[in-house]
């Protein structure tokens, strides 16, 4: 009989940083002091805590262990599961108490007090492969409800009232999108799709909720068949994501043997099934038309719309399109009602949101909370602050379509609207936290790469446009900027934002106006005064010795990859060696002089 | 699946097996396995405290771990319970058979099996 539990994460951090070892290993051992009765491993979902990983729980104490290595699993398996003695040194610190063998709950740790788990609510907590588990946690149950009690028009009003917005990025509500498609059930084919394209660098709560739990997804889009009447599905995920495909497709074979997708499910006469389709990767196959157009089979570019995918979509026939996240909300408030879900939230903005921390932040990872909790409490508390100990400058929101949200409005609550307002987005959820370490230009001048990169070529505003764009910014980078540059920038992200043919057009210029729009002195610097204030562009930079600090041990001329560091005359007062000086015609400003320079002479200027 | 009751079924049969994931038990069953409890055969016992918490279907208020030495060799196996609000009551000399009986009389039916507590021995 089975006394206790040891939940091992397998999200794609912790898998990376071995936790399918760890798993392997607690096997072994368990099975060395026959424990393998008594104790059942499970592999789950992500925990959100990444920067910790790999991380596991033991219940029923609760004990979190963080940073697990494979040596440490004889001494948990031997002095944990066998004698009952949690092993302290592994504990979190924060979830350490003094009572050991009831551990202080998760719940209760500022990563996790602030935080309200509805789409990730089973991540971390069942066995994604295991779809038992998934229905221990009343799954399928919204299913069973919606074909036995409720209409298609129901289950459609009910989404409206709740005020469910998309979470992919641009905020539609979810219950018009249905509705929208619902005409004329029964008498034409119509699709689901699900939009599992996750392509912004630097979002992964797509990835986390389809490696956590599944079958919430599969559970919805059975749903959303049922309220439009459509009996087909697709998801549309990416083939980097493997360990997220391998759990769909165990979660669809599990569905498809338990009659819950298929035909004649609960015996009420509905049909839904669902296919995976994998995208190689393209970041406008997150755009819709562009995604339906890859699972037709062809090339993955947009079209216009209208018409909108709700009338002609897929295969050209009505279809509803939504993003993962979406989709997991979908059962619990079918379960839990529309007044639950519209308990959280802002006015326009219902229910939860996912972000993704990642950047120049203590807790990396995938947190949950309620919209319109501050940016300051998701970057400071839950975030843990900036590790550096510098100061915040500014977040990035919405990834290469989004943008910056400065020092200044820290407070702002999040949401949809709030985030449009100050010149950003919520985007999928991608949250990059920045220091005074980062240049704003630079930064504007990455996510401008990515999207030159990722312009599927058809429109002439994205493909031209965008590049035009990064080609003043590189020349404002190498110093050779001038304030009409400024205004061009200005004027041309404007054009290509109204006469680009799709999403990814249309927020391109996003990052660099926003940028604009708080950090212009830094543009400024860089045109001006040819200085990079963050340190970061290096064709503005110089790096300098202060002679009276120089010690004259002569570690920077030794580690100098192209020998521009050479000794001076120049003995400084109270030193008995005389000073280095960087020759700035031969330095390639590759900054290995500064780490190695113990007195720290060397700066940047 | 054919209808909501099978469904209802699998439900059922799977929450007591995840409910301790919750943390939500108000009763922890906390038994010594040191050396001196194992080598007094506090193992069989340990198991039976499980097998009948889940047969008595108690698995969503009571949790049974293991912890080390208690300091009372002489008395092993000894198992201490912990009810929320309510004083901790030892059992000392235990067996499997008494466990049983202790899941019955006391977690289920919440009277303490007075004859098995520390209290009872040392008045011998």
């Amino acid at each position: 009989m089975i006394r206790s539990h040891v939940l091992i994460c397998g999200g794609t951090g912790c898998t990376s940083s071995g936790s399918l070892k760890l798993q392997e290993a607690m096997n072994t051992e368990l099975a060395t002091y026959g424990l393998q009765d008594e104790v059942k491993v499970v592999l789950t979902g992500c925990f959100g805590l990444c920067a910790l990983g790999p991380v596991m729980i033991v219940y029923p104490e609760g004990t979190f262990y963080s940073n697990v290595k494979l040596e440490d699993i004889h001494e948990i398996v031997e002095e944990h599961l066998l004698k009952g003695r949690p092993v302290e040194r592994l504990v979190y610190h924060e979830a350490k108490s003094e009572d050991i063998h009831h551990a202080t709950s998760l719940s209760e740790t500022t990563f996790y007090k602030k935080q309200k788990r509805v789409a990730l609510r089973n991540c971390g907590v069942i066995n994604p492969e295991n779809i038992d588990e998934y229905i221990a946690m009343d799954g399928y149950a919204a299913l069973g409800k919606v074909l036995t009690e409720m209409t298609p028009d129901d289950v459609i009003q009910t989404i409206l009232d709740s005020g469910l917005r998309g979470r992919g990025g641009g905020g539609f509500p979810t219950g018009l999108k249905w509705k929208f498609a619902s005409g004329n059930r029964g008498n034409v084919q119509k699709y689901i799709g699900c939009n599992a394209d996750e392509g912004d660098p630097g979002a992964f709560m797509d990835r986390s909720i389809l490696e956590g739990d599944p079958h919430a997804v599969l559970e919805a889009m059975a749903i959303a068949g049922y309220a439009i009447g459509a009996d087909e599905g697709y998801i549309y995920v990416r083939a980097e994501y493997p360990i997220a495909i391998h759990r769909l497709e165990v979660a669809i074979k599990q569905a498809r043997e338990y009659g819950l997708l298929g035909k004649d499910i609960f015996g009420t006469g509905f049909n839904f099934d669902i296919q995976l389709r994998f995208g190689a990767g393209a970041f406008v196959c997150g755009e819709e038309t562009a995604l339906m157009t890859s699972i037709e089979g062809n090339r993955g570019e947009p079209r216009p719309r209208p018409p909108f995918p709700a009338v002609k979509g897929l295969f050209g026939q009505p279809t509803v399109l939504n993003n993962v996240e979406t989709y997991a909300n979908i059962p619990q408030i079918i379960l839990k009602g529309v007044d639950w879900f519209k308990s959280m939230g802002t006015e326009k903005s219902k229910g939860t949101k996912v972000f993704a921390l990642g950047g120049k932040i203590t807790n990396t990872g995938l947190v949950e909370v309620p919209m319109g909790t501050t940016l300051r409490e998701v970057v400071e508390e839950i975030g843990g602050g900036i590790p550096t100990g510098k100061k915040f400058k500014a977040a990035q929101t919405g990834g290469p379509s989004g943008g910056c949200i400065p020092a200044s409005l820290i407070d702002t609550p999040i949401d949809y609207d709030n985030l449009i307002a100050i010149g950003s987005m919520m985007g999928s959820g991608g949250l990059i936290v920045m220091d005074e370490d980062t240049c704003m230009v630079d930064l504007a001048r990455f996510f401008l790469e990515f999207t030159v990169d990722e312009s599927c070529g058809k429109c002439t505003p994205c493909r031209v446009g965008t590049r035009r764009l990064l080609e003043i910014l590189d020349k404002i980078i190498a110093g050779n900027g001038e304030m009409e540059d400024l205004d061009r920038l200005e004027e041309l992200s404007n054009y290509i934002k109204s006469a680009s043919l799709c999403g990814l057009g249309q927020t391109a210029p996003n990052p660099v106006l926003s940028t604009l729009r708080y950090f212009r002195d830094e543009y400024v610097a860089h045109i001006v005064d040819k200085k990079c204030p963050a340190g970061v562009c290096k064709s503005l930079l110089q790096f300098k010795i202060d002679a009276d600090k120089c010690i004259g041990c002569g570690m920077c001329a030794k580690n100098c990859p192209a020998d521009a560091i050479a000794r001076t005359d120049y003995i400084a007062p109270g030193h008995k060696l005389a000073s280095f000086a960087i020759d700035p015609k031969k330095c390639v400003k590759c900054g290995a002089c500064m780490e190695k320079c113990k007195p720290h002479a060397i700066y940047k200027d | 699946m054919k209808s909501l009751a099978e469904l209802a079924a699998i439900r059922e049969k799977m929450q007591s097996k995840v409910v301790i994931r919750e943390g939500n038990a108000t009763t922890r069953v906390v038994v010594g396995m040191a050396t001196c409890g194992i080598a007094a055969g506090a193992r069989p016992v340990l198991n039976a405290f499980v097998d009948s918490v889940n047969k008595e279907a108690l698995t969503d208020k009571v949790t049974v771990t293991q912890t080390g030495c208690i300091g009372i060799c002489q008395y092993e196996p000894v198992v201490e319970v912990f009810e929320e609000g309510k004083e901790k009551v030892t059992y000392v000399k235990l067996d499997a058979a008494k466990a049983v009986e202790i899941v019955e009389k006391h977690l289920k039916g919440g009277n303490v099996v007075t004859e098995y507590t520390i209290g009872a021995y040392e008045k011998d």
